[in-house]
């Protein structure tokens, strides 16, 4: 057994975490507070190979390994877990085009994310399904030598700057899950609206929107894999994608226990610095056993999906894990920091307010353990 | 056309140093070691110059142990062509590190047209190497450049003096240019740059290859130790009236004294 990076891993992180220090940290207040789209720090953050590491070399992208992503994604996430949803989700929406798709396709969708700064959404949640996303009613019906789409998708991430959407819809909702389909669709499409930008909590600097599809028409050779394998390419994306969402909590509770580790040597209450008071060394304590604990989840996560072994059941307790334990992380983040904890001029309010997402996408944390029981007791 | 550039790797800024056991060097074991800030400008301008001179060469030169090659292989990802190493103990003095690159150079057998390195390393803050470098190869050098135009073989370089004021040389090539801090912005090593640069060549010397003997130190370390820790500050209480005229005399008193500084 091995626990160690190799050097390739170590200076890929080194730089991740350069670009987060130099280009993301001095931004992130002032993107989240204003909810800016950071489009020249993802420019910047591609040219630099940061971004859509999930695609292949063959079709012309850095050919990195699942644990080389997480760790990425954890450094970036460490720089503004904002900025990484938005930076994530261009591999969610390439993910089931890597795994679905056939050569031509990939040749097709993938190749242009290599060759020039694009952006994707990945388009699943519904208004009426989130959780339940098995009952998708966005029907995919086919218009003779194309399909046509329509129905309505909402908590879209990048949707407003994206150039490419993958769709799930369904073929027939009678059939269910059978019935789920995958379809890549040109955003500039006739037929396709877009919602506000949704005025959220926290990851204010990505671009969330309901998108509605009114009959689009999509080319043929657009739908990944057959109709009705759209379910099964999207619980194989997930197993991919978890340890991913996973460590964007990882980075953020990372994130925060540097700032406690600083801060509290240096806030002097009752004579000492509060580091000397048992209390706050305790919560730190917590938070660094967590982060090594999430970090171990996420890295095994990843590495089972590398070797091709199943790693469902894992890649669920790394998304909960990592997710509930930066909640917590990050809620006392905020208790060490007292009064300066709650305000916008420090740091740790808004990691507070960004931990709560991962909870809830990519699978909430109470879906997770479905998952695990499932795996569990079956 | 040959550009080499010199580089240095030294302790990570937010490295806390320690002397060593024996106190003959700093603690190495656990440095994080980086490419000397300075001499990321002068990579990125020898950059800028093949970038605009595809047939250019850019070689980067580093005198040290061989541990860790860190500040070589951030080089060569970030764009430079090959690396030559030459291994030494980290504490060299400046005269036997100059005297290593300008063996290294001549190593490599390509003539120099521009050589750049960083104004200081902002390990031992020595400002020596590159005119000393400079002087062996006898070559002219200008320190300190924030600006650098290539045309032909002249290079038009801009140095700040003191009071924000600019000096503009006209320097022939070959010549040997030392960067200071807002010459450009040093790129990224991209990670494809990473992966390329593992199959780049680095050649490896002894300080014996380059012609580097004990001899050729011109500084000896006697030790190295901590600064003393500051005493606590002395409070004095000046709250009764009647008492300040003999509190203030007592204050000046011990700032000739004891802290000398009036
Ligand atoms: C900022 C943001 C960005 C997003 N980006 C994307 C994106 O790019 N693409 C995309 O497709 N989606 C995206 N989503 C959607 C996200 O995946 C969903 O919000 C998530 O799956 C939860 O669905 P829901 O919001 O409908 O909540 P619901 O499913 O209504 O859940 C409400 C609550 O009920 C609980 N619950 C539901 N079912 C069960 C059950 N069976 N047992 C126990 N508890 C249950 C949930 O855990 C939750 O606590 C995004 C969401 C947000 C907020
Ligand atoms: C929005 C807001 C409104 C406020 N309004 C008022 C107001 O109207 N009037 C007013 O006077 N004040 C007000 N306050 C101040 C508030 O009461 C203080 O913020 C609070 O007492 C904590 O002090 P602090 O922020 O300096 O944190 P610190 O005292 O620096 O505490 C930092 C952390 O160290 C811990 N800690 C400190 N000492 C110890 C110890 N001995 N053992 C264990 N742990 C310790 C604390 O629990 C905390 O987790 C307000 C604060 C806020 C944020």
């Amino acid at each position: 057994m091995d626990f160690a990076l190799s050097s390739e891993q170590l200076e890929i992180r080194e730089l991740a975490l350069k670009f987060a220090k130099n280009e993301m940290i001095p931004h992130a207040q002032e993107y989240d507070e204003a909810g800016t789209f950071p489009h020249e720090i993802f420019r910047k953050a591609w040219e630099l190979g940061l971004i859509n590491t999930c695609i292949p070399a063959e079709y012309g992208g850095t050919g990195f390994s699942s644990v080389d992503s997480v760790i990425i994604s954890e450094a970036l996430a460490y720089g503004c877990m904002g900025m990484n949803t938005s930076f994530m989700a261009n591999d969610l929406a390439l993910l089931p085009i890597v795994i679905g798709g056939s050569h031509e396709q990939k040749k097709k969708f993938l190749e242009p994310f290599t060759q020039d700064f694009k952006i994707a959404s990945f388009c699943l949640t519904e208004p009426g399904n989130g959780s339940d996303a098995g009952g998708i009613k966005t029907q995919i019906k086919d218009g003779g030598d194309h399909w046509i789409v329509s129905g309505e998708k909402m908590w879209i991430t990048n949707a407003g700057y994206a150039d490419l959407f993958v769709v799930y819809g369904t073929i027939d909702p009678n059939l269910k899950h059978k019935g789920i389909s995958a379809i890549v669709v040109d955003p500039k499409s006739p037929g396709i609206e877009l919602g506000k930008k949704e005025d959220k909590m926290g990851h204010r600097s990505s671009d969330t929107r309901g998108v509605r599809f009114n009959n689009v028409k999509v080319p043929k050779e657009n739908m990944l894999g057959k109709p009705g394998e759209g379910w099964a390419i999207a619980m194989k994306t997930l197993d991919h994608s978890r340890p991913l969402v996973a460590s964007s909590a990882l980075g953020g509770s990372a994130r925060a226990l540097e700032l406690c580790i600083q801060y509290s040597k240096e806030r002097i209450q009752f004579g000492v610095p509060i580091a000397k008071h048992q209390a706050i060394q305790f919560m730190i304590a917590e938070m660094g056993m967590k982060v090594e604990a999430a970090r171990l989840l996420v890295h095994k996560a990843a590495w089972l999906c590398d070797q091709g072994a199943h790693n469902t059941e894992i890649a669920s307790y790394a998304k909960a894990f990592a997710s509930d334990s930066c909640m917590q992380i990050t809620t006392d983040a905020v208790q060490i920091y007292g009064g300066y904890g709650y305000s916008k001029e420090y740091p740790v309010e808004k990691l507070m307010r960004d931990a709560k997402l991962i909870q809830i996408y990519e699978g909430t944390s109470q879906i997770q353990r479905l998952v695990m029981a499932r795996e569990l007791l079956k | 056309m040959n550009i080499f550039v010199c580089v240095k790797q030294v302790p990570d800024t937010e490295t806390k140093i320690t002397p060593n056991g024996d106190g003959s060097f700093i603690e190495t074991a656990s440095i994080k070691w980086i490419m000397n800030p300075y001499d990321e400008f002068a990579v990125e301008q020898a950059l800028l110059v093949k970038q605009a001179n595809p047939a250019a060469n850019v070689t980067v030169v580093r005198v040290g142990s061989v541990k860790d090659t860190e500040a070589l292989r951030t080089a060569m990802a970030m764009g430079a062509d090959e690396a030559v190493l030459v291994e030494a103990v980290d504490n060299l003095d400046s005269y036997s590190i100059a005297k290593a690159l300008k063996g290294a150079i001549e190593k490599t057998g390509k003539k120099p047209d521009i050589i750049l390195t960083g104004k200081q390393a902002i390990d031992d803050d020595a400002l020596q190497v590159p005119q000393i470098l400079a002087e062996m190869l006898n070559l002219p050098s200008v320190s300190v450049i924030v600006g650098f135009e290539l045309a032909g073989n002249t290079v038009k370089v801009k140095r700040e003096v003191e009071g924000g004021a600019l000096e503009v040389y006209e320097v022939a090539t070959p010549v040997l240019l030392a960067a200071n801090k807002g010459l450009n912005t040093p790129r990224y090593a991209s990670l494809p740059g990473i992966m390329k640069a593992k199959k780049k060549p680095m050649a490896q010397f002894s300080l014996a290859d380059v012609g580097v003997s004990d001899a050729d130190r011109r500084v000896k370390y006697s030790g190295f130790k901590l600064p003393p820790e500051k005493p606590a500050g002395k409070k004095f209480d000046a709250t009764d009236a009647t008492k300040q005229k003999d509190v203030v005399a007592q204050v000046v008193g011990l700032l000739r004294t004891e802290a000398k500084v009036i």
